[in-house]
């Protein structure tokens, strides 16, 4: 969600990069773009212009005026700026002397609520703790139906009734109590920052389990409201962190960055799609660095580590790298991918991969029937797909209910990704990326057409990409 | 360490390789199609022979029937709640914007004032293009006519927003075939809540309703339809859970079309307009509930007025998958302004038709541009 914004300064700072001095129209012409490029991303009217504040009068001091690239020197002083907004410390989250840790989840209605409430169930749950789900959002029809369905999906015990939701809280937290579960997660009926009255009642069910964490709920679509709304949130709960939804979308989500800077509270949690194990910690300083144009790397490999068999990974890299990858192989990972999460969320945390890639959704369906072609498959065909001859094409199309072009698309891109993992044996000498550059040279002269070409085109994506990785990682392993 | 980077370098190519299959390239030359087409082709405004359609005003919905002047929500109803809530509730929700407005009022036309409107505007979510153009065209208007204070600048403004925001408003039914509103939108704007309180003006009214529960996705998402058909006594269908949700809602055409109901109010799951998948998924629950029996006269996105420059992405890409009607603006008794139906109602013409005022089964009222543009600017 954030890319847009950074797509928006790469443009501004490719400008900026080709003067060799900058007049102070240059760098009033720059903060115009930057303003521009905030507001249109819900950044608050008040942050920009306090943002375009500092980073104007930086940039008009004398370090820079007299720098010998100062368009750079620009570059670097949004940089820092931005992370300076944007960055801080991961929340940590520590748990009560005496459980239950209580967690009480606030937030205007719709925000996402009571599927986060779940989600962040299943978070405590992965950290080895036992939460209870209280439904006191009593309000909206069938909200606790809705906890109780999702958290079922987790094997976590909801208690609700219809007494009203302090004393709804105030069962719960027995209820916790009693059966020593070490969590309490209350999800709250949706309220308007300007009903007192329901204000009233937030902070009665606030006194009344004296929350360990309170968090806002906030949804990364939201406009130049959301400041308001949080400051009128944090003054009535004090809030201890901010949980960012439907970061999925494709909103620019700067609501979430002036949150941050005018309540002065971290985004603790960020969640990433409709299903529950989309939704993670969020870590300010790597989602500075996406914004800034670099990926999340890290995040992508934690996520990685949970999921996959470390042993049985190395042996299919290595394969990959050999060259024998076979289709087994292929769909052992798959699977393990999958778990993950999200495929296309997972995308948007590598650096350098096109937008068009980025934000191609992947139907479950292609994913079952990928599966169903190679499962239709002798053991030996999925060892040598060059076996594969018409006759089993036809044979294997028929066993996965898929069609014979199907299958030869499937068998045409395992090609390629054979081919191309070769290729990446030698990653890094001179050899392999004068390769690659070839090829992408020629794949820029074909114009646009019918759909062969298209498919050509994004084969040739990965080609682009691994590149780009080559030149992240070095720097990865110095971090971690 | 190692071992996360050959994971990672498994995870892209998983990825770049389901990628490269069919789908992205049946999506890309499907969207482009879709784009090539509607440049091409001026929007059809009516699928259906112009004959077939009756357009109604809001408020005269029923002018055909007895109850005549009761209009959608009823005299009393329209008294008491429309006129009282879009202003008074409003009301209590302008804190924001007031301090502009009173130094606006007490300022001459300066570079200053500019600034200012600017500001005001922005922090009501119009948006900077809408804005830039606003102010652009009052700039002329006030060299024109030589406005030099600042409440006659304010007015001008008023005005010119007024007008821009002067279009037809009017909610389809049709008359010979079973007339389907379908709701979309992103999640939780307030779809469900909306069929709810319109299906209790339009009972009211006389007329018989059914609610189709086309949200197969969420959890309890019928559940929470059932019990606002409940409480406004309407018809309700629902399907399985994971149902198809173009199935259900033409199952609802069908009983609606057996027991000569009216309207099917159809509400959908909530989906983020980037998810292809998801708005192929819509598109075809366009088409099937415009199948025979059943002819869809309305398409109403939904929109939150928290929202802030996304609507207008929203607004296109809907309008691209299901040839979005109108605009259901919600949650207009908070704090937050809904301008950027502005903005879409500028940029793309879909006139807002309908705006939520809170979570009771009153709560919706039909928009007036006026009573919009004068909340905007009250102080
Ligand atoms: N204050 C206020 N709340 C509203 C309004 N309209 C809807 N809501 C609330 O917003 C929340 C979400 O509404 P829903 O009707 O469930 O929204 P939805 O679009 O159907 O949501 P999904 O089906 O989950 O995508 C509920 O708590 C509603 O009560 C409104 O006009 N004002
Ligand atoms: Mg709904």
């Amino acid at each position: 969600m954030f890319e847009s914004l950074s797509d928006r300064f790469d443009g501004i700072f490719g400008r900026l990069k080709g003067k060799g001095r900058l007049s102070e129209g240059d760098v009033e012409d720059a903060m115009r773009e930057i303003r521009l490029a905030l507001l249109e991303a819900d950044v608050n009217f008040t942050v920009v212009r306090d943002f375009v504040e500092r980073v104007k009068n930086r940039c008009l001091g004398a370090d820079i005026a007299q720098s010998l690239t100062p368009g750079q020197q620009v570059i670097k002083v949004v940089n820092e700026e931005l992370k300076a907004i944007l960055g801080g410390e991961t929340l940590k989250i520590t748990f009560a002397a005496s459980p239950p840790t209580v967690v009480l989840m606030a937030g205007l209605q719709g925000s996402g609520k009571t599927t986060s409430s779940v989600k962040l169930a299943r978070w405590f749950k992965s950290q080895g703790r036992n939460p209870l789900l209280v439904g006191a959002d009593l309000q909206r029809p069938a909200a606790v139906e809705q906890l109780r369905t999702l958290s079922d999906r987790i094997d976590v015990p909801v208690y609700s009734d219809s007494t009203g939701p302090v004393a709804v809280v105030q069962r719960g937290l027995e209820e916790a109590k009693s059966l020593g579960r070490d969590v309490l997660i209350v999800d709250t009926a949706g309220r308007l920052a300007v009903d007192t009255e329901l204000m009233d009642e937030i902070a009665s069910i606030s006194d009344a389990i004296e929350p360990d964490y309170t968090f806002l709920v906030i949804d990364a679509m939201t406009g130049q409201d959301a400041v308001n709304t949080a400051e009128i949130f944090h003054a009535t709960l004090e809030l201890d962190g901010i949980i960012l939804t439907k970061l999925d979308g494709d909103a620019r989500g700067g609501a979430a960055l002036s949150v941050k800077e005018v309540v002065g509270r971290p985004i603790a949690f960020a969640s990433t799609g409709e299903n529950l194990e989309d939704f993670d910690q969020f870590h300010p300083e790597r989602m500075a660095e996406r914004i800034l144009g670099m990926g999340d790397i890290l995040t992508l490999i934690e996520k990685a580590e949970e999921v996959f068999e470390k042993e049985e990974a190395e042996v299919a890299a290595q394969r990959l790298l050999d060259g024998t990858f076979t289709l087994d192989d292929f769909v052992d990972q798959l699977r393990q991918v999958r778990k993950m999460g999200n495929l296309s969320g997972l995308m948007a945390m590598m650096p350098g991969i096109p937008k068009e890639v980025k934000n191609a959704e992947i139907d479950e369906r292609d994913i079952n029937r990928v599966e169903a072609i190679v499962l239709a498959m002798t053991p030996s065909e999925r060892v040598e797909p060059a076996l594969i001859d018409s006759s089993r094409r036809a044979r294997i199309a028929k066993g996965s209910g898929t069609s014979t072009a199907q299958v030869s698309n499937l068998l045409n891109q395992f090609k390629e990704m054979r081919k191309m993992m070769k290729g990446m044996a030698g990653f890094g000498t001179k050899k392999a990326t004068k390769n690659r550059k070839d090829k992408k040279s020629k794949k820029g002269k074909k114009g646009p057409g019918g759909g062969r070409v298209q498919a050509k085109r994004a084969v040739a994506a990965p080609k682009f990409d691994i590149e780009k990785l080559d030149l992240t990682l070095p720097g990865l392993n110095k971090n971690s | 360490m190692t071992t996360g980077i050959f994971i990672v370098f498994i995870v892209v190519l998983v990825f770049l390789f389901l990628a490269a299959l069919p789908r992205i390239n049946s999506w890309w030359s499907k969207r482009n199609l879709a784009r090539t087409q509607e440049l091409a082709e001026p929007p059809a405004e009516s699928p259906l022979p112009e004959g077939k359609r009756v357009a109604v005003p809001l408020e005269e919905l029923i002018d055909e029937e007895p109850q005549a002047s009761e209009g959608v929500f009823g005299q009393e109803v329209e008294d008491s709640v429309s006129k009282t809530s879009f202003g008074s509730r409003l009301a209590k929700a302008k804190s924001a914007m007031s301090g502009y407005v009173t130094s606006i009022r007490n300022s001459e036309v300066n570079e200053s004032i500019w600034e200012q409107l600017e500001e005001a505007l922005i922090l009501a979510d119009v948006g900077m293009a809408a804005t830039s153009s606003v102010l652009d065209r009052l700039k002329k208007t006030a060299k024109d006519q030589k406005i030099t204070k600042g409440p006659d600048l304010l007015e001008a403004l008023k005005v010119q927003m007024k007008s821009d925001l002067d279009v037809d408003r009017t909610l389809e039914l049709n008359s010979e075939s079973v007339p389907v509103w379908l709701f979309v939108g992103v999640n939780g704007v307030g779809k469900t809540t909306t069929i709810g309180k319109l299906g209790q003006s339009l009972t009211l009214q006389g007329h018989s309703v059914v609610m189709a529960a086309g949200d197969t996705f969420r959890a309890a998402a019928a559940e929470q339809l059932e019990t606002w058909a409940d409480r406004c006594g309407a018809h309700f269908v629902r399907g399985q859970e994971r149902a198809d949700p173009s199935s259900v809602i033409f199952d609802a055409v069908i009983s609606a079309e057996k027991r000569n109901a009216d309207v099917v109010l159809a509400d959908t799951a909530g989906r983020l307009q980037n998810k292809v998948n998801l708005m192929e998924e819509l598109a075809k629950v366009r088409r099937v509930a415009d199948r025979n029996p059943g002819s869809v006269a309305e398409v109403l996105l939904v929109i939150d007025a928290t929202t802030g420059q996304n609507g207008l992405t929203q607004a296109r890409e809907f309008a691209l998958a299901v040839d979005v009607t109108g605009v259901v603006l919600t949650k207009l008794d908070g704090s937050a302004k809904g301008g950027i139906v502005f903005a879409i109602e500028k940029e793309m013409g879909l006139p807002v038709k309908l705006v939520g005022l809170g979570e009771g089964i009153d709560d919706l009222v039909p928009f007036e541009s006026e009573e919009f543009v004068e909340t905007l600017f009250s102080s």
